[in-house]
């Protein structure tokens, strides 16, 4: 790791620009969300007055909080669990031994040039009251028109099936990496001892492939908390009833639209430690002794 | 004729990944459908489902609704700055953690994977508040600064330079090569690869960004690709303008498409050396 011992003062040259970024324009920042997390702003000018943990008290408190808090998890769980899923099986189908392999590797990839705000029009559109493909769908079948401006339901699943497929061709392509460098002999020796496919996917495959699929799960982790926010901003504002008001949006309400800065700081902070459990889930399963002593 | 076994599940398999390709496919060719036809023909009913001649008039109308050269101008000149400024802070960063033995690196190390954990918006209030202190609202400086380090560059690059013999860089000391001299003229013509792969995240990345963007500028010239998009949804919405729309759609999503396909093979091979170790 050391070769050019003689130079001791260029490494921190060299790492100046990113630690600068990273100390001016995040640690400290950061530093300063959670110092605002014990402050308001009084009605009477700008003056800070310190207020201790009642934001972070009145905020666990709040129906409004609870219930944005609530659907960002089920939005995430949602957005996550669907989007992996698919994501790996359409990966094991593009790694299997057929032809044009690597044709199908890259023809879903582009969905990942796509913006939220980009995946939310498009399947607004789709969903469109009016005249939606869906909608005419589902009329033609059960009667009834969905509606996503008024139907809570409706609009929950919209931005669940956008973020889904914004995510699809970032997740297959992950998938696919981590799929190729699992070892074919395992495999092959899995399949020799009678194990079926079936078997030999949860025993082999899946766990070698760990380090891959909790890398996504933070990676989606960061769409759905964060990434939606166009999506939301742009298509249904938080509604109907709040329904896709999800954390971030919300953050961004208080912060900009009411004024209400230490209560939207403590909002952060909260918002902060949810990616910093996931994330250090991540670490955790990309550092530990690899499954299997790889 | 008998067909085998594994033949039908072969046939089984490119059954299902088509018809999963033409499902993700929809919602573009639908918009692009759309973007062909006239507001009279975007609503018959049952819906026309073949292109229509209308594209260009349509390009012209959502170019004129929204000022399209100034949003597409701002997000060109944003994601090739701070795509740029990471490969180059990232490269930098990557060699210090590969090729030197330095105190603090224990902990300089962390401090920059760290930087993932805190995605913009979690600090967005006092960034703000520090960017208007500055005095950089509406300056392309507030929409490239804060974004130019990178913990995706740095890891993307430290893999790569682990990998690299340490005989080359023995080789250049001896030839009484510095080693700026050994990082301009080995490795990064060594690193294009995992170059080109960067700058397909971070292009992509930026042309995507929203939040931050409509913060930090209020004034209609300093607007982004995104928020033009934006703007033209719901200004047209009301009068569901579906063919203007996705006509508006279609252009600003073409950039970040065309950099990726251009890519996309090392794109592919950035991300394949992420995830082995």
């Amino acid at each position: 790791m050391n070769r050019f011992p003689n130079h001791r003062i260029l490494p921190y040259g060299l790492l100046l620009p990113s630690l600068t970024v990273i100390v001016v324009f995040l640690i400290i920042p950061f530093g300063q969300a959670v110092y605002q997390s014990f402050f308001r702003v009084s009605p009477f000018g700008r003056q800070l007055r310190y207020v201790g943990w009642r934001n972070y008290l009145e905020m666990f408190q709040s129906s409004e909080y609870l219930f944005s808090f609530q659907n960002t998890l089920i939005f995430s769980i949602l957005v996550i669990g669907i989007g992996l899923t698919i994501s790996l099986v359409i990966a094991l189908l593009t790694t299997q031994k057929i032809r044009g392999a690597g044709f199908y590797q890259i023809a879903f990839i582009w969905t990942y040039a796509m913006s939220p705000i980009i995946a939310g029009v498009m399947w607004s559109l789709v969903f469109d009251p009016s005249i939606g493909i869906l909608t005419h769908a589902i009329a033609g079948v059960t009667g009834y028109r969905i509606n996503y401006f008024t139907d809570t339901v409706a609009a929950f699943i919209l931005v669940t099936v956008a973020s889904v497929w914004v995510m699809l061709g970032y997740n297959i392509c992950f998938f696919v990496a981590g799929l190729q460098n699992v070892p074919h002999e395992l495999r092959e020796a899995a399949a020799i001892d009678g194990a079926t496919a079936w078997q030999t996917f949860w025993v082999v495959t899946f766990p070698m492939l760990s380090p891959t699929t909790a890398f996504l799960i933070f990676v989606n982790t960061v769409y759905a908390f964060f990434q939606s926010f166009g999506l939301i901003d742009v298509v249904t504002q938080g509604g109907p009833n709040r329904t896709t008001e999800f954390l971030i949006y919300k953050i961004y309400r208080d912060g900009f639209g009411r004024m209400q800065e230490g209560q939207a700081a403590a909002q952060s902070v909260v918002l902060f430690i949810l990616v910093a459990i996931v994330g250090a889930f991540q670490i955790y399963t990309s550092t530990k002794k690899s499954v299997y002593n790889r | 004729m008998r067909i085998s076994r594994k033949k039908l599940q072969h046939l089984g398999i490119h059954a299902i990944l088509i018809l999963t390709l033409l499902a993700v496919a929809f919602p573009i060719y639908y918009a692009f459908i759309m973007a062909t036809h006239t507001h009279q023909d975007a609503y018959a009913f049952p819906p026309i489902l073949t292109p229509g001649d209308q594209l260009m008039p349509n390009i012209t109308e959502a170019w004129s609704r929204v000022d399209m050269s100034v949003v597409l101008n701002n997000s060109l000149i944003i994601a090739v700055i701070v795509s740029i400024g990471k490969i180059v802070f990232s490269i930098l960063a990557a060699f210090a953690f590969t090729h030197f033995k330095f105190r603090g690196s224990w902990f300089l190390f962390p401090l920059c994977m760290v930087t993932q954990m805190m995605p913009l918006p979690v600090r967005v209030i006092p960034l703000y508040q520090t960017m208007a202190n500055l005095g950089w609202l509406n300056t392309y400086r507030a929409l490239t600064i804060p974004y130019l380090a990178s913990t995706t560059g740095i890891i993307l690059f430290r893999q790569f330079y682990m990998t690299v013999p340490e005989e080359l860089a023995d080789a250049a000391r001896v030839d009484g090569a510095s080693p700026m001299q050994y990082l301009r003229n080995i490795l990064i013509p060594l690193s294009w690869t995992n170059i080109a792969a960067l700058l397909v995240i971070e292009f992509v990345y930026m042309w995507n960004e929203y939040l931050w963007p409509n913060i930090v500028t209020t004034a209609s010239d300093m607007r982004v690709a995104q928020m033009g998009l934006r703007m033209l949804y719901t200004s047209e919405r009301g009068a569901a303008e579906w063919n203007i729309i996705m006509a508006g759609t279609l252009v600003i999503m073409l950039p970040p498409l065309i950099v990726l396909i251009l890519f996309r093979k090392q794109f592919a091979q950035g991300i394949a050396m992420q995830t082995t170790k």
